[in-house]
């Protein structure tokens, strides 16, 4: 590195990390937002940029060909993966950070202590504080890379259809390879006498962390994966943090302390959503216990669209419940179309959504973005709550345990405590719903059975469609 | 006192993520999407580390390994802000 560089290149670094945070700052307004993302891509930019001129003239073949792989893999997905898909592009999105930031640790302790044939202890060659983070990015990032995958089959519902995967005696065997996987990270930094016998510790600890990363995720189901998704996202900040300290970079301490804490806070939102703690999510086995398996239903009452049509029809007030279930019968488009005839009648039109109304955290405010619904319409919880007592009509789409007014007055419930939308003050509700069977929680939804309420059996979008249809004929 | 390197990184990773939390706990609910994936894309950053290692001509297991590494950061970085843009591009248009 000559002179010159070797000033440029800091404050490079130091702009990039002054881009991430500014653009964290924009991206919590929806106006500013837009520009944020491309300042953090700009941040991002001028780091890449200081790293070539810190290499100086190297030999660049395989620097261009990982990029031309990953950046063309990265574009074609990011402009394909559909809106529904979010969680699972995420999910994945997670899992590549998460390998990169191992991947680099191993590639480091190669390129320092193995390639040029050291002598001497991990310790020794690499220094003691680089050794232990050498370990550590390749625990994080093993388990964030396998967990991300098993978090995507599992929003795919390639296992088990989503169900959680309950090993036997799965909390002692996940403890047990946890505490193995630290003791090998810890033999390696602190044990280890030569630098082969850290090589193959530093292998053994990369294949405990990615066994490690599925067994941690597979008894979580797809509902917890809201929480599991921004957990990952925040390991795979922890990992490059850990990257940073390997390689001496603060950039990089910088960007993965952000993304940490910000994947942290998220979680923290679902958990409190749910009234959950993190353990009881991450333990993993919720709705699989032998919940009361829905129970019986007494007085529920039904009608037909066109009954549901009248009603809407001398509405001045509606408020639309969209759930997950809106979103699997791809009823967003009809939906925001009932809404616009509904608005045109002269009708107030408000979308409530309740923050795990996704499968991940502010999903169906994209989803419902993507319908061009605008986005002021959505409120949030605590903001819509107070209102449905002067609401006319609340149609619920594919919601169901958010709305099961138990978690107010059940005190046995499994759901109880946890903060729902309070649909059942409206004067009337109609639930759009294939049949009566439970939602995730497992249990039975109260709602159905209050006299304000109505279910209108079918597919969402069908049954929007028929609404539609009937409000358009009057 | 004069502090190491190793020090100065944790005052350095401390400090930023109580910057974190305090920038992100301003975010609504409505941008939690995009927030997620445009903080993804910056945990890309772990590409700076992977370029540094795949700097020569013939095939080491370094070289590859940090050949792989760039892949998978470039995946993430791309890909991160090209979908997060795509997400906020719905939020602005108008009707």
């Amino acid at each position: 590195m000559n002179s010159l560089s070797s000033m440029v290149v800091p404050i490079l670094y130091l702009l990039s990390a002054v881009c991430f945070i500014l653009a964290l700052k924009l991206l919590a307004r929806v106006r500013t937002a837009r520009r944020g993302n491309l300042l953090a891509a700009i941040g991002m930019l001028l780091a890449i940029v200081g790293t070539l001129l810190e290499l100086g003239l190297i030999d660049y073949r395989w620097i261009i060909l990982g990029c031309l792989v990953g950046g063309v893999l990265g574009a074609v997905a990011a402009l394909r993966v559909p809106m529904t898909a979010m969680p699972e592009m995420v999910a994945l999105l997670n899992g590549c950070g998460g390998a990169a930031s191992a991947l680099v640790a191993l590639a480091y302790y190669f390129s320092q202590a193995v390639e040029p044939g050291r002598v001497g202890s991990p310790t020794e060659v690499l220094g003691g504080a680089q050794a232990i983070m050498v370990a550590a990015s390749v625990l994080i990032g093993g388990v964030t890379f396998s967990g991300s995958l098993v978090a995507y089959a599992q929003l795919q519902g390639k296992i088990l259809g989503g169900r959680p995967v309950l090993l036997p005696l799965r909390h002692v065997w996940n403890a047990a390879l946890l505490l193995a996987t630290l003791g090998l990270g810890g033999y390696f930094a602190f044990g280890a006498e030569t630098i082969e016998g850290g090589q193959t510790l530093v292998l053994v600890e990369t294949g405990a962390s990615l066994v490690l990363g599925v067994l941690l995720v597979i008894p979580i189901g797809g509902a917890d994966m809201p929480v599991v998704i921004s957990l990952l996202n925040s390991y795979s900040g922890l990992a490059a943090s850990a990257t940073g300290f390997v390689i001496g970079n603060n950039v990089l301490i910088i960007s993965g302390a952000l993304v940490g804490a910000s994947g942290i806070i998220l979680s923290q939102i679902m958990c409190a959503a749910m009234n959950r703690s993190l353990p009881n999510v991450l333990l993993g086995g919720f709705g699989t216990a032998e919940a009361s398996g829905g129970g019986e239903y007494k007085n529920v009452r039904s009608c037909t669209a066109e009954e549901a049509a009248l009603v809407l029809e001398s509405a001045s007030s509606v408020i639309v419940v969209p759930g997950y279930g809106l979103a699997v019968a791809q009823a967003q488009h009809a939906v925001r179309e009932l809404c616009e005839l509904l608005e045109r009648r002269g009708a107030q039109v408000r979308y409530a959504i309740h923050p795990v109304a996704g499968r991940m955290p502010g999903h169906m405010n994209v989803l419902l973005a993507e319908a061009d619904v605008p986005y002021e319409q959505l409120v949030e919880m605590d903001k819509i709550n107070p209102e449905f007592k002067h609401t006319d009509v609340v149609l619920v789409i594919g919601a169901n345990d958010v709305v099961n007014p138990a978690a107010l007055t059940d005190r046995s419930s499994p759901i109880w405590g946890m903060p729902i939308l309070e649909v059942h003050n409206a004067r009337s509700v109609f639930v759009i719903k294939r049949s009566l069977g439970a939602g995730y929680a497992g249990i039975k939804n109260e709602l159905f059975e209050r006299p304000n309420t109505m279910m209108i059996y079918g597919d969402a979008k069908r049954v929007v469609q028929d609404l539609i249809k009937e409000l358009k004929q009057t | 006192m004069t502090m190491g390197p190793v020090l100065i990184g944790i005052y350095v990773f401390v400090l930023a993520c109580f910057v974190g939390f305090e920038l992100i706990n301003k975010v609504p609910p409505t941008l939690h999407t995009p927030l997620m994936s445009g903080a993804n894309a910056i945990s890309g950053i772990t590409i700076v580390g992977a370029l540094l290692s795949a700097t020569t001509a013939p095939p080491t297991v370094s070289n590859l390994l940090g050949a792989l590494a760039i892949a998978f950061a470039m995946i993430n970085v791309v890909g991160g802000f090209l979908v997060t843009d795509r997400m906020l591009r719905m939020f602005g248009k108008k009707k």
